[in-house]
């Protein structure tokens, strides 16, 4: 079984041979340790050969991860990849995860970030550390080589072992080792050197996930578990409003709970500092009622209904401007012109939850002179996380000591820049007694109500149909909430002014209609927003194949064949969707229930699914019986955590496309726990079948890849059941009863 | 105030309020940290441990509540993951994030004592007390499934039969 070198730091000791072409900068050797570290470092064992692998005498080699786990299974697959292609065995492999250090472990298709989102990793670090794997497997080979005075070309690799078949001899990764010398320029690696599909023999075959059997014992290490001598701990009220700063503080009420330590004013709330977390939850409920905020932020005032319904207005107003022409194809209104048909579309999404498990938390302890201080945390995003810990107390980031933790969920909630989850820990670990170690933990309600959603939306659709019946023209005017400005400027400006986590999906390349235009309306309510697992596509793909089928209804052609059509030039496509179909048995009729189908394309992963539902008319549930789903997301690296991955996120696009829903009255958050912001349970969970078409191609994401078929399939299917067409998301109970009449 | 009770057969002595959530006496008094804190309303069940043999939710039990009882954790509930529900979650790969998985399977563990072969239905409205926001929730249905039938009482069980 794999080992894990964690979960606690991936600090080395000693500092890495850096050869690896394009990397010349030096990694700090054996940083200082500041704090009352819980663990002690790994240290990786054996000599390294590239800033990812070292190889022990023992045979043992350390693989760097650099994707921090949140359950997607990057821990795993990323090293993984790296492994197959040094030919290691699988069973001497360690995986550390990697420091943060973007410049060495960025993913390369995340603008060179160490950020694990978008359902990326897989996809942007497949051919660099198959790369790096090779290059240190060609190191290996020229050492024995020279070694044993033969040809290179002469040897061959098994598992952790180079073979010269001519002599018959043997020799271990290991024992290389011994003799081995790292030549100070890496050896250059051809892409076609590398591995056939065919050759690999660990990608593609199911491993078990590395950190597995740690989530059966409860051994499993997340923030909210770090545990540090002398540790206290910390709540925080927060402004019922983004942006909203504390004004008055009355704080003796809270002072009175037995515990309590001290009180303090952050620029954003109002802070407890206790011996236990139940007296600091306490003092925080004490201080509610003696607080009063300054409405300074943005947010105040604003009701989201109202919201959506201007953006409503705004969409339709054809004189009102877009800020960027986010796709264009054609000339969509000149054919809407032109067009024998026209019909147009309106729809809506509200904001959404993250709603990971482990609510936020970070530990922190800073140094008695504020200089430096160590962090631990769950994060989607370490470089900024220690970025902002080191903003946050004024100092180089080189003094801030990162160590990141499994995740109890993500779903792009750990992934903003400013990870104010861990400024929490860092701004009260500076209140307290220095250094005393201070864990600050939300609660649920903090969670909710200070909760970045999935933004509002508001989409005003035309399409225009020529005389044969052909979709010619399909214009949509989207207006929303913003998301990438608020949650990540840098990368907006990298952008291009670009909001893709609000605008994604919302272009259909892969569709044959040659006249396609979007354009993107963004607000700015002061609402905190962010990407949630399928970003804007959540909104996009259910208004567009929602939108699709009202088309084909019109036309009067059955809504898969109408896909297929449309996807005459997207063959891998139609071979998803065709499948999906027999899996479902599309074509037979049903009593009581009806089939809806969709179709995405989500960052080059092709997706079909077909929802079965039934309706109660009384109460307007829609209940889901069954899901098919059918994916081609390239070379499946890990086929049974692809299966995982979308049968949960089938289960979170159902949570989404049913019954979750977050409203703003006066700036502030309605809901507050799970009585009132409706995740999905065991009971409402359809049967899930799930297919994986392996192909050849380059893999891509699977983690967000399957939220965004889930709510177009079963709205499509209430259409067929009920011809009623829903129009906004989430398709609630009370929305459902209200649009039946 | 000073409760005295038993966690995985050791016995403990903890000084705190007697409203104090036993939760927070497991996680942060005893570094018990299998069991998390999910929603403190008892919503989500990523809290459940046992008390006196039955699943409880830790975050709605008062740490006053325990004393004088045996309190089981997922650390406890056995020394090496071999528990027939810890076996079957690993072969059925349920966990994703796993935050809530401890919890899940202290009330498997709970259902399967009381019924070693729960139908489907009886497993659901076992299950349907937790929030599990990867989304596990077939597999976890799997899992139950697969440990009724390889836990050794049961297969004895089922050998007994005609």
């Amino acid at each position: 079984m794999n080992q894990l070198a964690c979960p606690k730091t991936g600090f080395s000791r000693r500092g890495f041979m850096i050869w690896i072409s394009g990397l010349t900068f030096a990694v700090a050797v054996g940083r200082e340790r500041f704090g009352h570290a819980a663990t002690e470092a790994p240290d990786i064992a054996g000599t390294p050969f590239n800033p990812w692998v070292s190889i022990a005498p023992s045979g043992e080699i350390s693989i760097m991860a650099p994707a921090t786990e949140m359950g997607q299974g990057s821990l795993t697959s990323l090293p993984l990849i790296l492994a197959d292609e040094l030919d290691a065995d699988w069973s001497k492999v360690v995986i550390v995860p990697a420091p943060p250090i973007g410049k060495i472990y960025g993913n390369p298709s995340m603008f060179g970030a160490m950020l694990t989102a978008h359902s990326l990793s897989v996809q942007g670090y497949f051919t660099p550390l198959r790369t790096f794997g090779a290059q240190v497997r060609a190191v290996l080979l020229d050492n024995v080589a020279k070694h044993w005075n033969v040809p290179s070309a002469e040897l061959s690799t098994e598992p952790s072992v180079v073979v010269h078949a001519k002599s018959g001899r043997r020799i271990g990764y290991g024992e290389i080792v011994a003799f081995a010398e790292i030549p100070a320029v890496a050896p250059a690696i051809k892409p076609e050197a590398l591995k056939k599909p065919s050759d690999f023999r660990l990608i593609g075959h199911d491993v078990m996930r590395v950190e597995l059997p740690t989530k059966v014992n409860g051994s499993a290490i997340y923030a909210i578990d770090v545990q540090v001598p002398g540790m206290i701990y910390g709540a925080i009220l927060r402004s019922p409003v983004q942006g909203g700063a504390p004004d008055n503080i009355d704080d003796a009420a809270a002072k009175a709970v037995a515990g309590v330590i001290d009180v303090v004013r952050l620029p954003y709330g109002v802070g407890v500092l206790a011996k236990t977390p139940w007296a600091a939850f306490n003092a925080k409920s004490a201080l509610e009622s003696g607080v009063t905020w300054q409405r300074s932020g943005k947010a105040w005032g604003f009701d989201s209904d109202e919201g959506l319904d201007a953006f409503a207005a705004d969409a339709r107003d054809l004189n009102m401007p877009t800020t960027v022409d986010w796709y264009k194809q054609g000339d969509a209104e000149a054919a809407l012109a032109q067009a024998a048909t026209k019909m147009e579309a309106e729809y809506r999404c509200h904001y959404a939850y993250h709603a990971q498990m482990e609510p936020l938390n970070a530990v922190a302890s800073v140094s008695a002179a504020g200089d430096a201080a160590e962090v631990w945390c769950g994060t989607q995003y370490p470089t900024a996380a220690q970025a902002a810990s080191a903003r946050a107390l004024d100092i180089p980031a080189e003094r801030i000591k990162l160590n990141y933790t499994l995740l109890g969920g993500g779903f792009g909630r750990r992934g903003d820049y400013a990870e104010e989850f861990v400024v929490d820990a860092v701004l009260m670990a500076k209140c307290a007694q220095r250094p005393v170690p201070v864990k600050v933990m939300w609660t649920r309600e903090d969670d909710v109500h200070n909760g970045h959603f999935r933004p509002i939306t508001a989409h005003y659709l035309r399409a225009g149909l020529d005389a044969s019946g052909k979709l010619i023209a399909y214009d949509q005017r989207l207006v929303g909430d913003r998301v990438l400005p608020a949650e990540n400027p840098q990368f907006f400006r990298d952008s291009h002014d670009r909001d893709y986590q609000l605008m994604g999906g919302v272009q259909l390349t892969y569709y044959d209609i040659p006249n396609q235009y979007a354009g993107q309306i963004p607000r700015d309510t002061g609402v905190r927003t962010a990407p949630l697992r399928g970003i804007g596509d959540i909104a996009n793909k259910f208004v567009a194949e929602s939108f699709l089928d009202e088309v084909a209804h019109k036309r009067s052609v059955d809504p898969m064949q109408f896909r297929l059509e449309l996807l005459k030039n997207t063959p891998r496509g139609q071979k998803v969707l065709q499948r999906v179909g027999e899996m479902a048995d599309w074509g037979r009729k049903r009593d009581n229930t009806a089939l809806g189908c969709a179709f995405i394309v989500y960052n080059d992963t092709l997706i079909s699914g077909v929802a079965e539902v039934s309706i109660d008319h009384s109460t307007g549930q829609i209940r889901v019986q069954n899901f098919w789903c059918v994916v081609d997301c390239g070379i499946a690296v890990q086929p049974d955590n692809i299966v995982a991955q979308f049968e949960g996120g089938i289960v979170y696009g159902l949570g989404l496309a049913l019954t979750e829903e977050i409203s703003i009255r006066d700036g502030a958050v309605q809901q507050n726990n799970f009585y009132d912001y409706r995740v999905m349970r065991m009971y409402e969970v359809p049967d899930i079948h799930v297919e994986v078409i392996p192909t050849d191609n380059h893999p891509t994401g699977v983690g967000q890849m399957p939220v965004p078929i889930v709510a177009p399939a079963v709205n499509n299917a209430v259409a067929r059941l009920t011809g009623v067409r829903l129009r906004e998301s989430p398709m609630t109970q009370e929305r459902v009863k209200k649009a039946l009449g | 105030m000073a409760f005295q009770f038993t966690v995985n057969s050791s016995a403990v002595s903890v000084d705190a309020p007697a409203d104090t959530p036993l939760l927070w006496v497991i996680r942060e008094e005893l570094k018990l940290t299998g069991t998390k804190f999910g929603c403190g309303v008892g919503l989500c069940g990523a809290c459940v441990v046992h008390v006196d043999g039955k699943r409880a939710f830790s975050c709605q039990t008062q740490v006053s509540n325990v004393a004088g009882k045996e309190v089981t954790t997922i650390e406890g509930l056995s020394p090496d993951s071999s528990h027939p529900v810890q076996k079957a979650w690993l072969a059925e790969r349920v966990p994703q994030c796993g935050y809530c998985q401890s919890g899940q399977i202290m009330s498997a563990a709970d259902l399967l004592k009381r019924n070693p072969h729960p139908t489907r239905a009886e497993i659901v409205a076992q299950m349907s007390g937790h929030i599990c926001r990867c989304g596990t929730y077939l597999r976890i249905l799997r899992a139950i499934e697969r440990a009724a039938r390889e836990a050794p009482s049961n297969a004895q069980h089922v050998r007994a039969e005609p």
